[in-house]
């Protein structure tokens, strides 16, 4: 049974809309157990990069020779300041600020879109200098980890461009704000992916 | 209340579209059920087939070839088709009802996570119609699964993937029930055992299945899309997908096990009418157990020559897995100590799951020493040692359970005479077929081996061994017709069937409303029914007034986001000979799962209320019938 909820004066939506429900505390638990488990698929990938890092590929594609760090620069700002963002956008949703939030929400997503554009040129580039998927186990070790990365961020984007335009013209409350709320902390678990993947794959890539 | 009472199911579904649609947990209960004893039965012929071939030596009923086959998917089908979904059955009929929840938390999910599990088992046997299943053995070790004639492989990596997906959500969603449902009063200490197993074979999952994920991802990647992680010429190397697959398999036996000790731990105590012995421990070490059953996976590597320090951590490691589990033994053995015991079939199982299990726990132990491995390693000692661990233990369980919550699950009882006999058939062949399998080994007989020459000491423990195999089969046989009997009976049970029950689920009505609980019941202690009998009383206190009982709506998209990546996953597979086809079905796949998860953010389904009114009447019938 849904049990009224103490809202709060100000905002007007109670304190943590994302947890005021049982559906909402279900998403939120259910949400961080989810994480875990994408920590430790992360991690096997890490563990098969790490293995087979510069394994097959002959002295000019290896990593230290290939990567483009000022790229990788970019694209790790432009992911860093998007995980901010999405933090802005999540305090306006509890300060019951629709129009801010929708704003944080769209900048988070423009930022998402041009790091995804820029892996997408990053990898163009490796491809036709001949780093591919099928040209060593490094190349394939290499597109699956930062693959997978960006197959997330392009999922997160259009998760969240869905719930922006089916929520558009409707009030924050306790339905609405767990959904918003499991988007942002997905977003930022691809956020801390992207910092490993920054150091192991590109640093690491950079000194070895 | 006033808008929300206004709130109507959605549409009202029956027959076959009722069972596709259902997100009602004891109706996916069922499903799981089913299809696991289906998938048990094709793993049994598989089994059979495999021990008809070794009756005598060099017998030529199948080719190495089909033989290979045979004991790929047998392997598969009961780890992955058979053992989990059962227990994924009985952890959906029996657990909420444990803890006194209406449902699960997500029941959109649960049923998502069955319609994926039975795509991807559909796929898995679509193999044997399509030239060649799987031959690489359930443990695909490359570089025999990159093999690419080994067609078969890509519907290994494809079908368990699409059910893995399915396991991880069961898991997550078990989880959160379990923490986030629970009936007021009932503290994580007084939960059953059986929540207590499921809950940490939950966490098992969540944690052990995405290696396995992304083991098959990079097996599918290599076989069908051209990746090298497996190809030494290309820089590879083929010992990361035995790291990939054991992390995730080693914790994968305990997701099988815990569960098992669970049932076992219930109906111990209801049969020998005690309470559980040291109930604290008992949890204690079920944590303990899925705690260290991350740390041993390279015992399945010794051999692959990791060096002496990595063996030797792995090693002491395994052996401790052998504490918890001891205390778990002599615990079972107190409970049993001066009570006043009803052998049934179910407790009889959990009697007789006691010692076989035992011997599996010592040639486990045996096992984990890792010089004296290199011996035992890949011949029948390992085939003996866990065929004693997952059917003396697994399988046990599951027939255990059976008996035990049949009634509760179908308002049923299974007939105890033909379970009797299927009890002793099993309990003899299993013995019968297994124990000479520890001297084949010992004896020098190599697993996965199609065939073997006379005069090497192999005939006769070979024949026993399949003459115990068939009786295994002739139980199997009586326990289907027991299970057509009692649906085709006419006689209902009662509510607290056994007259002995100690958990919430006893309390409830049969056939159970889909609402569970009319009123959410007060939890007193462990054993709380049983607490409430001992004070004279017969039904458990509550917890709150009758009132609105919200319920979630039906829904078909399960059933078609699971559809679309089986067809996708079937692409995958064709895109190799045909391009075109391929693709489009990946293409066409794709779209059928991701438009309908873009279906289900966008359609705002809140559920419906079963009026008050109607609880009312339900419950007025109910004590008009309990009264009679």
């Amino acid at each position: 049974m849904a049990h009224a909820v103490e809202k709060h004066p100000v905002t007007g939506i109670p304190v943590n809309p994302e947890k005021a429900t049982l559906e909402g505390k279900n998403k939120y638990v259910a949400f961080w157990f989810f994480l875990g488990g994408e920590t430790v698929l992360f991690a096997s990938l890490f563990g098969t990069y790490v293995g087979l890092l510069n394994s097959g590929a002959p002295e000019e594609l290896r990593s230290y020779n290939i990567f483009e760090m000022g790229l990788v620069f970019l694209m790790t700002m432009l992911l860093l300041t998007s995980s901010l963002t999405s933090v802005l956008a999540m305090m306006n949703m509890k300060a019951n600020n629709p129009a801010r939030m929708k704003f944080w929400l769209i900048v988070t997503l423009v930022l998402g879109a041009g790091f995804l554009a820029a892996e997408i040129y990053e990898f163009i580039h490796y491809y036709h200098i001949g780093h591919t998927f099928t040209s060593s186990a490094f190349g394939s070790a290499f597109y699956t980890l930062v693959g997978f990365h960006g197959a997330h961020v392009t999922f997160g984007l259009l998760w969240i461009t869905t719930l922006l335009i089916r929520n558009w013209n409707r009030p924050i409350d306790v339905h609405n704000a767990p959904k918003f709320y499991v988007s942002s902390l997905y977003w930022h678990f691809i956020d801390v992916v992207w910092v490993f993947i920054f150091s192991i794959v590109y640093l690491l890539g950079m000194v070895s | 209340m006033a808008q929300t009472t206004a709130l109507q199911q959605s549409r009202k579904y029956n027959g076959l579209m009722d069972w596709i649609t259902t997100v009602d947990h004891k109706k996916i209960g069922i499903l799981y059920l089913f299809s696991g004893i289906f998938f048990l039965l094709l793993g049994g012929i598989e089994a059979l087939l495999i021990r008809w071939q070794l009756v005598r030596p060099m017998n030529d009923f199948v080719s190495g070839e089909t033989f290979n086959q045979l004991i790929t998917m047998h392997g598969t089908t009961m780890i992955f088709l058979a053992a989990m979904p059962m227990l994924f059955g009985f952890m959906n009929a029996v657990v909420p009802l444990q803890i006194g929840a209406r449902d699960v938390a997500f029941p959109f999910i649960n049923s998502l996570g069955f319609w994926l599990f039975f795509f991807g088992g559909v796929m898995l046997n679509l193999s044997w119609f399509f030239g060649a299943a799987p031959n690489a053995g359930w443990t695909a070790y490359a570089p025999l699964s990159t093999q690419p004639e080994a067609t078969g492989v890509d519907f290994y990596a494809l079908g368990l993937q699409i059910s893995g997906f399915g396991s991880l959500m069961a898991g997550i969603n078990f989880l959160v029930t379990i923490l986030n449902m629970r009936a007021p009063g009932m503290k994580l200490m007084r939960m059953p055992l059986f929540t207590w197993t499921t809950f940490v074979a939950s966490a098992l999952i969540v944690f052990a299945f995405p290696p396995l994920t992304v083991g098959l991802f990079m097996l599918m990647f290599e076989r069908l899309f051209g990746a090298v992680y497996f190809d030494p010429a290309m820089g590879g190397n083929v010992i990361i997908w035995e790291h990939l697959f054991w992390i995730f398999g080693h914790p994968e036996v305990y997701i099988l096990i815990l569960p098992a000790f669970g049932i076992f731990s219930e109906i111990i105590p209801t049969f020998a009418r005690k309470r559980l012995f040291g109930y604290t421990t008992m949890v204690f070490a079920t944590m303990l157990i899925g705690f260290l059953g991350f740390m041993v996976w390279v015992h399945h590597m010794f051999t692959v020559g990791l060096g002496p320090v990595a063996n030797s951590i792995f090693a002491v490691a395994t052996m401790a897995i052998a504490v918890p589990t001891g205390v778990k033994i002599f615990n079972w053995l107190f409970t049993l100590w001066g009570g006043q015991i009803k052998f049934n079939v179910a407790m009889l199982y959990s009697v007789a799951f006691i010692p076989s299990f035992l011997v599996g726990g010592m040639t486990g132990v045996m096992l984990s020493v890792a010089p004296a491995d290199y011996q035992y390693h890949d011949s029948y000692f390992v085939v003996a040692h866990f065929h004693y661990v997952i059917v003396g233990g697994v399988v046990y369980g599951l027939f255990a359970g059976l008996y035990y919550w049949f009634p509760l699950m179908f308002g049923k009882a299974l007939s105890e005479k033909l379970g009797y006999w299927q009890f002793w058939l099993f309990f003899i062949g299993f013995h019968l077929t297994f124990f000479p399998q520890h001297f084949l080994g010992l004896f020098g007989m190599p697993r996965r081996v199609f065939t073997y020459l006379p005069n090497q000491g192999f005939e006769t423990m070979n024949l026993l061994s399949t003459i115990g195999a068939f009786f295994m089969g002739v139980s199997t046989i009586i326990l289907l017709v027991a299970v057509v009997k009692a649906f085709m009976s006419k006689h209902v049970v009662k509510p607290d069937h056994w007259g002995d029950g100690r958990t919430l689920e006893w309390t409830l009505p049969v056939p159970t409303p889909e609402y569970n609980f009319a009123q959410t019941p007060l939890v007193k202690g462990l054993d709380t029914f049983w607490l409430e009998k001992m004070a004279g009383n017969k039904r458990v206190s509550v917890a709150e007034p009758v009132s609105d009982i919200h319920m979630p709506n039906n829904s078909l998209i399960p059933f078609f986001m699971s559809l679309g990546l089986f067809i996708a996953g079937l692409g995958a597979i064709f895109q190799k000979d045909n391009m075109v086809i391929g693709w489009s079905l990946i293409a066409f796949g794709l779209l059928m799962t991701f438009v309908s998860m873009f279906l289900r953010s966008w359609i705002d389904d809140h559920g419906y209320y079963i009026p008050k009114s109607q609880v009312e009447a339900d419950l007025k019938a109910i004590r008009e019938k309990g009264e009679q």
